[in-house]
């Protein structure tokens, strides 16, 4: 059996996943549309929690919360169900496919068999659709890949069944409710003001003050764990910043977009402008990341080039705030 | 990014045939989209980030080859976990998983028990067990 899906690549899984799942529901809604809404943007310093070996840093929200704060502030019902069998999880999802509902599921990275050796790490926050069953193996659409794939029972069940942080103990959700009239303006409004709050919020782990602390920090790591571990954590940095559905600069890009769109449906040429502007700050993080990988290449660099990273982060830092409180001001 | 400067960087995305999407902006500064084969900055991270990842194999491996640890500590590092995963994927404390990284513990270990790592490393009790760093 396979459903009527379509499917679309995406910059993110969530937003992905989302925006294809609405989009089968007659909702047609893009990518940095979810996003945006969402309050997808973010940061967040975890300097506690190592992740592969180094502090937890990200340029996203905890799992979950864009679909879950998208579909609030637009008027949808979203479904979210756990099982603590694995056996239930797949009859649950099943069922699903039998009444034609595709379904969104949490997934760990580490066993899907699609994805590149390098890329299969711990990670058990990932999204993707099943959207039918041929011979005994689900139809995937993974909205980070070019293609639909396939999963067979056993492999389905390893990954909705991963492990450690985030454990996605079979989490599959799917839209139950979409109002017939959306409040697009309303939403788009709320989801800008959420982004503002939160990366101007006054606690140092999250928003701007938590770039400014990792920034801070570059330097003080060289000093005193060595070269090896502080480029190992810069690399960290990159990955989070950069990796498949990740964020960061890429997700700079994704916002740019979302304002863009939003300029028009709001009538406000003001947030054309800071489309533009967010863009630039993406470019910016871009070349941090460069900076960061000629530290790998030309082993013996400068001394100071810590203190130079430390210093390009710390512009951005300035920039986006000066983005932010703008942003908070046009809407 | 403009979309005439978006990276095609040969990458591990090649291995699994796939590309990324990314948002960029064209002629007149409208947003669309556009795919990749890679970046080289990202390569390069994720490229140390495997660089180490080996080095703390061969280390296992060394270790077990010297009856320093067990080789649960070899197979937890090659598949990538660390105690925290580790310790949830057998169903165990963490602590009672660093009390059998101990080569003398190992040894003492039950086969319901050593079911439980091979299951996790997705290896036989028999490949578990005569392990020994070679």
């Amino acid at each position: 059996m396979e459903l009527n899906f379509e499917h679309h690549q995406t910059a993110h899984c969530e937003n992905g996943v989302a925006s294809n799942l609405l989009l089968n529901k007659g909702l047609k809604l893009s990518e940095p549309m979810i996003f945006g809404i969402g309050s997808g943007l973010f940061f967040v310093y975890l300097p506690f929690l190592k992740v592969n070996f180094a502090p937890g840093f990200s340029y996203r929200p905890m799992p979950g919360a864009i679909f879950s704060k998208a579909a609030k502030r637009l008027g949808i019902k979203i479904k979210r169900e756990k099982f603590s069998n694995p056996k239930d999880a797949q009859s649950a999802l099943e069922k699903n496919l039998e009444n034609n509902v595709p379904t969104g599921l949490q997934v760990g990275v580490f066993n899907l068999t699609y994805f590149p050796e390098e890329y299969k790490f711990h990670f058990n926050a990932h999204n993707l659709v099943v959207y039918g069953k041929e011979d005994g193996k689900f139809l995937i659409s993974d909205p980070v890949m070019d293609y639909v794939t396939s999963l067979s029972e056993e492999e389905l069940e390893k990954v909705r069944y991963a492990k450690g942080a985030l454990a996605p103990k079979g989490h599959m959700y799917y839209p139950v409710y979409i109002p017939e009239n959306i409040n697009l303006e309303e939403a788009i409004k709320k989801g800008i003001k959420d982004t503002c709050k939160n990366m101007l919020a006054p606690v140092p782990l999250i928003g701007i003050k938590a770039m400014r602390w990792v920034a801070k920090s570059i330097p003080k790591w060289a000093e005193k764990k060595g070269t090896k571990v502080t480029n190992h954590y810069l690399g960290q940095l990159i990955r989070m910043q950069e990796e498949i559905g990740t964020g960061g600069g890429g997700f700079r890009f994704i916002y740019g977009a979302f304002l863009q769109e939003a300029a028009e449906i709001l009538k406000n040429e003001q947030l054309r402008e800071l489309s533009k502007e967010i863009t630039a700050i993406g470019d910016l993080w871009r070349d941090f990341a460069v900076d960061i990988a000629r530290v790998y290449k030309n082993r013996n660099s400068k001394s100071n080039i810590y203190h130079e990273l430390s210093k390009s982060m710390l512009h951005i830092a300035d920039l986006e705030e000066a983005f932010y409180k703008k942003l908070r001001k046009a809407i | 990014m403009k979309k005439q400067d978006i990276p095609q960087d040969e990458s591990n995305l090649k291995s699994a045939n796939m590309t990324e999407v990314v948002y960029v902006t064209d002629e007149n500064d409208n947003y669309t989209t556009a795919n990749s084969i890679g970046w080289e900055a990202k390569k390069l991270a994720l490229d140390e980030s495997l660089e180490l990842i080996n080095e703390r194999i061969e280390e296992a491996k060394q270790n077990v080859a010297n009856n320093i640890v067990s080789p649960v500590i070899y197979f937890m590092e090659l598949n990538k976990m660390d105690f925290g995963v580790l310790s949830s994927y057998v169903g165990m404390w963490q602590w009672r998983v660093k009390r059998h990284a101990k080569p003398k513990i190992f040894k003492t270990l039950s086969e319901t028990v050593l079911k439980k790592y091979a299951d996790a490393f997705g290896i036989t009790v028999e490949e578990l067990k005569n392990f020994e760093g070679k």
